[in-house]
């Protein structure tokens, strides 16, 4: 019993001290707009999204969103009006273009290197092995 | 000797990527507007301390440049002194951005310490502020005679930084 009242007023402090209060009409609009929120950087502390950040300017693009999704905005049409103003910094997830290019690829180029780099290494170990034993070999027959 | 040849090739290259990473690492002060290129934004806001509205379409066809700007913003008082002997030099209107603040706090500001504004217009819900890409004050952009941002300094505004980018730009042909 006073397990459950702890876990009911923690839960219910969590929704208290929730940053982000807004709650949009209806449901699916209020999921896109808990997703956009997540996926916007707050540009003043960089590494929290819009909805977790309590900074003013958080909370007027966390409006702003609200705002285009009440108007009919799509998704992909809210995340490019955040870019124009912001650029692709912006967004925790940027798009793959020209200038982004090698973030996306360097790692894979990387990963491929090592494991070529590794086969190799492997393999003269493999040979390198060859030659011990038969250098061994030698050794035994002398004694 | 040939198989350090190949590590010591990665090394520099790793190096070299590190490098240019620390280098360009996102420093606040220095990232660049999104903005630089395009058209600024529109905006039609009420003017501090007079009934009247201000367009952003009075600006067009002569460079201007907007200091966005907050009676709570520490580096806004840094840079007023700069502020004021830019206004001195009358190159362009200074115009201010009242950016999430009072009314009364900001007028108390100006005449304490002095009005280097041609204008100031008031952006008290930072919608204006949000299309400019603004995420701190203080902000200045340099906006040239087609209405097309040129350049965007972030943090206090010196007067070496003027000289260096926003009257170099201007000579370059911002003035009409």
């Amino acid at each position: 019993m006073r397990f459950a009242l702890l876990i009911t007023t923690l839960l219910v402090s969590m929704r208290v001290l929730a940053i982000d209060t807004t709650v949009l009409p209806d449901a699916e609009k209020q999921a896109r707009y808990e997703a956009l929120t997540h996926e916007l950087r707050c540009m003043q502390c960089m590494n929290n999204s819009i909805a977790d950040s309590p900074v003013g300017l958080a909370s007027d693009l966390r409006r702003d969103v609200a705002e285009q999704i009440l108007a009919g905005k799509t998704d992909d049409e809210i995340r490019a009006s955040m870019v124009k103003r912001y650029g692709n910094v912006i967004l925790f997830t940027p798009p793959l273009d020209r200038s982004s290019a090698w973030v996306w690829f360097t790692p894979i180029i990387a990963a491929v290197a090592g494991v070529f780099i590794g086969i190799r290494i492997v393999r003269r170990r493999s040979q390198l092995v060859e030659q011990d034993d038969s250098v061994v070999e030698t050794d035994d027959a002398t004694r | 000797m040939n198989r350090f040849v190949l590590p010591f090739v990665v090394f520099l290259a790793l190096a070299g990527v590190l490098y240019i990473g620390v280098k360009h690492s996102p420093d606040k002060s220095t990232m660049v507007s999104a903005l630089l290129g395009k058209p600024a934004p529109a905006f039609e806001l009420p003017v501090l301390g007079e009934a009247r509205k201000l367009s952003s379409r009075e600006f067009a066809g002569k460079p201007w440049v907007l200091n966005v700007w907050g009676t709570w913003c520490g580096e806004c008082r840094v840079e007023h002194e700069a502020l004021l002997a830019i206004a001195q030099q009358k190159l362009v209107p200074l115009v201010g951005l009242s950016w999430k603040d009072e009314d009364a706090a900001a007028q108390q500001w100006l005449a304490q310490l002095g009005n280097p504004y041609t204008v100031v217009a008031v952006d008290k819900e930072g919608r204006t502020a949000i299309d400019f890409g603004v995420y701190g004050a203080p902000e200045t952009f340099l906006i040239d005679a087609h209405g097309v941002v040129r350049y965007r300094h972030v943090g206090a505004m010196s007067l070496d930084v003027w000289q260096q980018e926003f009257v170099s730009r201007l000579k370059r042909g911002g003035l009409p």
